[in-house]
């Protein structure tokens, strides 16, 4: 059994920051991260909202920040067990090893939200509809596509709809596509884009005058209207169905390539943790004990909270809201 | 008549049966009155027929026997049957006892009802027998009785979760039914006291009251038992019990093959009639046992219909899945009534679809033998679409796509909402697509579009679900599937299964491909998905209740995949269940090719 300060489940931007703070404090911190590699979502972005900073150079930024004796990162490690004895948290891993600390900062995240269920969209059925997570992946040049003419955004994909069960607003996805939009039109100069949006949620700094700047500068038209189905053409296209509920007219759009922007659920991991602590809240995200008091709390002593395993944030969000747990352990710690 | 064997209190009674049977004859002729021309055509055609023999069969067995009662809830069947048959063979007894005791046929009509008052202690052939045996059903209605009483008390014990509200008149009729033969066992053990000529039971129970003032009371229970035969007849008509004739009366016009219409016809008051209000309907419910909505299921759609007190709301509620349908024993379609009840009139001056250019679709396409309808539905879950465009490539039969354009819907959902006029645009318009197609077959993936075309159109070429579809080619060697080793459950959607009876089909499909296991309820048995476009009523949450009910019984042998044939069952599961796990047939079948 090997004993930690503090025992951080996730190694994505809540969890590394959180470790990084941690570790100046002189806590010595374990980070589990199921997957291979650091990064968590991050890993999923190319260009980061509003500011087009790499995601790779912050990673690296983040990673460096760990990079003391303080820090200990178990990669490729499940977690089979949590269990509470006097007072410490005992956990065992899915290779048997056995850890314990007085302090669990659950850092679980988020998981995008699985488009084929909204089958209408033909996520997986043709070829040219995509998410914004595959959009990235065509942005960095690490996947590469044919030019297209005609690039469709269609925004809340299973996020505020009531047919897929998601009431909520993923927040982020509607400035995503704005910059997504963008990246799509310096690719494409010559492309048409277009995006159909319920409403567009600009809350962050900078936002709107991106929002702005896409339609003025880059000549991108938005449209209000929920799209209905999307069906594919004859030439290898798809065409969407949709009204403008603006003109209250129907529409339909012939695009080569259709981009979901999908919204975030609660993450595997969140769940199932979640469930076996019993500390999950609506829709299955972990429930703080106090939104404005004790955020980083939970109604479990020692248990903390940090990210998107909470609510949907963006990155500078989380950052903070990892700052802030740090410091609620180290209180707690001390 | 022989004044010798009369006393005032069978007046009450005899009131009591001149009064029903004259609103019994009131109701009939009414009913039969208002019966449409094709409702009486029907009759007309088979009245003379062995429809009625098979008729008279379904009657003794299910208004005397009850067999659908027994065969949901015995203790239930026991307690209809000992009620029913019990008291028309202590009437068919009686008679025989009289006329044994008189000696001759005709008899004082009560004489039967009231013998033990009457006989005054001389022999007559079988005495002792007739006794013992009267005595004997009487012992049996008592039981029944007893048996129903016990429901009222403790609903749940006979495996009811709810028994039914009442109205006054019900109550009046319940409260006299149940005085009835508790009042005939004390009159006649007081004449036993007396006279000494009871059976095993009235002769024992007589030999007790002996010891008090029984000269007394004796009329005056014979009174009573009187009043309370005559409260009876004369409430029965405007209450539940109206069932035990109507129905008889209802078996006896569905044998001739009449069915309801789109309007609220006599038939129609002949099935609202015929609810004995048993409550059956209530356990099978999902609204009651998912989303614990307990005040619209068919028993009280049918009181409120029937009381004209009907809310909108109460019809609307309902997923028109059949289930309540399948289970009622005396097989009223209170989902054919419910559609009656959501009729809308449209504006007329506003024409429907004038848009919908029906040559355009088939137009110089006229080589295929077949046609493919899709379906609204199918249509926001294109992963059928394509699988069944790959099983049509791959058993190299030629089609014709006709709704590939999205261009028009058979119309059932909008007759289920009850928007009549509209869906009957779009039929004539759609048949006259198919007409003009030339086409032998129609195939459509929707059990939606099934239903209404099997059901609805009167199309001349055979119209196949895709499953029968995928089935034939399969027996025609068209096709050769992969078995896996993989765990499948299969759902039954409610419009192909209950009513019209595709149950093999899916299932030998599905053996081919992999271990089909099966599930709590299946085949006629089988929940809704929770998604029926029925229902306008239900909110998210309490739809999504039925989901997962629905949901929790698919997923319990823990299959690898669950296989449905509706495009709509298959969107609705997706809501709490990863899209990689519910397969359309036609998807794993293209797969598996
Ligand atoms: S509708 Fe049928 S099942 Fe329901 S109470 Fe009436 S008779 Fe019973
Ligand atoms: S058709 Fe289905 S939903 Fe409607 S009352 Fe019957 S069982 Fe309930």
């Amino acid at each position: 059994m090997q004993h930690f300060d503090t025992i951080i489940i996730g190694g994505g931007p809540a969890g590394l920051e959180a470790a990084a703070r941690l570790s100046k404090f002189d806590k010595h911190v374990l980070i589990i991260e199921k997957d291979p590699a650091l990064g968590g979502k991050l890993l999923l972005w190319d260009k980061l909202f509003p500011d087009f900073a790499s995601s790779e150079e912050l990673l690296h930024q983040l990673i460096e920040n760990i990079k003391n004796d303080n820090v200990k990162v178990s990669l490729n490690t499940g977690i089979k067990e949590i269990e509470n004895e006097g007072g410490l948290w005992n956990i065992i891993d899915n290779h048997n090893n056995k850890y314990s600390a007085k302090a669990l900062l659950l850092a679980t995240g988020f998981d995008v939200f699985d488009a084929s269920r909204k089958e209408e969209y033909g996520y997986r059925i043709y070829p040219n509809v995509i998410t914004s997570v595959d959009l990235e992946k065509i942005l960095s040049g690490e996947v590469s596509h044919a030019e297209p003419k005609k690039v469709v955004f269609i925004q809340c994909v299973g996020s505020r709809d009531e047919k897929v069960g998601n009431h909520f607003c993923s927040k982020n996805c509607c400035i995503c596509a704005v910059k997504q939009a963008i990246e799509v039109k310096e690719m494409y100069p010559n492309s048409e884009v277009y995006c159909f949006y319920m409403d567009l949620r600009m809350f962050g700094e900078s936002y709107e005058e991106l929002y702005r700047k896409a339609q003025q500068d880059y000549g991108i038209t938005f449209i209000r209207g929920r799209v209905s189905e999307v069906s594919p053409t004859y030439h290898g296209q798809v065409q969407i169905k949709a009204e403008d509920t603006l003109l209250s007219r129907p529409i339909r759009l012939t695009a080569d390539l259709v981009v979901l922007m999908v919204g975030m659920e609660a993450s595997e991991g969140t769940v199932e943790i979640g469930k076996k602590l019993q500390i999950g809240g609506n829709y299955d995200y972990f429930k703080s004990k106090n939104q404005h008091l004790a955020d980083n709390l939970t109604y479990l002593d020692g248990i903390f909270v940090a990210g998107t395993s909470k609510r949907q944030m963006s990155i500078p969000e989380t950052m903070k809201d990892a700052a802030a747990a740090a410091l609620e352990i180290n209180n707690y710690l001390n | 008549m022989n004044l010798d064997m009369y006393n005032p209190f069978v007046i009450p009674f005899a009131f009591g049966v001149v009064i029903l049977f004259v609103n019994l004859a009131i109701a009939f002729v009414s009913w039969l009155y208002r019966l449409d021309k094709v409702q009486r055509r029907q009759i007309g055609k088979n009245i003379i027929s062995f429809k009625t023999l098979a008729a008279i069969w379904e009657a003794i067995r299910e208004c005397l026997f009850h067999r659908n009662i027994f065969k949901t809830n015995p203790i239930l069947g026991y307690m209809h049957f000992s009620l029913a048959f019990g008291w028309l063979m202590l009437i068919v007894i009686g008679k025989v006892e009289a006329v044994a005791y008189e000696g001759q046929y005709f008899t004082n009509p009560w004489l039967a009802i009231f013998f033990r008052f009457f006989e005054d202690g001389r022999d007559y052939p079988y005495k002792e027998v007739l006794t013992f045996v009267m005595d004997f059903l009487l012992c049996f209605v008592l039981s029944g009785l007893l048996l129903a009483f016990i429901k009222r008390m403790y609903s749940k014990l006979l495996g009811m979760r709810k028994t039914t509200k009442h109205t006054p008149s019900d109550r009046v009729a319940l409260i006299s039914l149940w005085c009835i033969f508790p009042l005939r066992l004390l009159a006649e053990s007081s004449t036993a006291a007396i006279e000494h000529n009871g059976g095993f039971l009235t002769q024992s129970l007589g030999n007790l009251l002996a010891f008090l003032p029984v000269e007394k009371f004796v009329t005056p229970l014979w009174w009573a038992y009187s009043i309370a035969l005559c409260l009876f007849f004369v409430f029965m008509p405007f209450t539940r019990y109206m069932h035990i004739f109507t129905e008889v009366l209802l078996i006896f016009l569905r044998k001739w093959g009449v069915i309801e219409s789109q309007k609220h016809t006599g038939y129609t008051d002949i099935e609202i009639n015929s609810c004995s209000r048993c409550g059956i309907c209530i356990d099978v419910c999902q609204l009651n046992t998912a989303a614990k909505i307990n005040d619209v299921q068919s028993v009280y759609f049918i009181r409120d219909v029937r009381d004209l007190s009907l809310d909108r709301h109460i019809a609307n509620n309902c997923l028109l899945c059949n289930r309540c349908v399948q289970a009622c024993p005396v097989g009223i379609e209170t989902t054919m009534i419910r559609q009656i009840y959501r009729y809308k009139q449209g504006n007329e001056d506003i024409p429907f679809y004038e848009y919908i250019n029906t040559s355009k679709y088939t137009e110089g396409k006229n080589s295929a033998p077949i046609l493919y309808f899709a379906g609204c539905m199918t249509h926001i879950t294109p992963g059928i679409i394509d699988s069944m465009k790959n099983i049509f490539d791959k058993a190299d039969d030629k089609y014709i796509f006709i709704d590939e354009d999205k261009n028009i819907c058979c119309g059932r959902p909008l007759r289920q909402q009850g928007f009549l006029e509209q869906a009957e645009v779009l039929k004539e318009k759609l048949t006259s697509i198919i007409k003009d197609s030339g086409a032998e077959v129609l195939v459509t993936s929707c059990p939606i579009c099934y239903n209404s075309f099997a059901n609805e159109y009167n199309l001349d070429i055979k119209v196949l679900h895709h499953t029968q579809y995928i089935k034939e080619l399969i027996d025609k060697g068209k096709l050769n599937l992969s078995k896996q080793d993989v765990k499948l459950v299969y759902h039954d959607p409610c419009e192909i299964s209950r009513g019209n009876n595709i149950y093999e089909e899916p299932r030998i499909i599905i053996n081919s491909i992999g271990n089909l296991h099966s599930t709590k309820n299946e085949k006629d048995d089988t929940l809704c998905c929770g998604g029926s476009l029925a229902n306008i009523e239900l909110n998210t949450e309490q739809a999504a209740l039925i989901t997962s009910q629905t949901l929790d019984v698919l997923t319990k042998p823990n299959p690898d995949f669950i296989i449905t044939s509706c495009p709509l069952c298959k969107k609705t599961f997706t809501k709490n269940c990863s899209n990689n796990k519910i397969l359309d047939i036609s998807e794993i079948v293209s797969r598996n090719i």
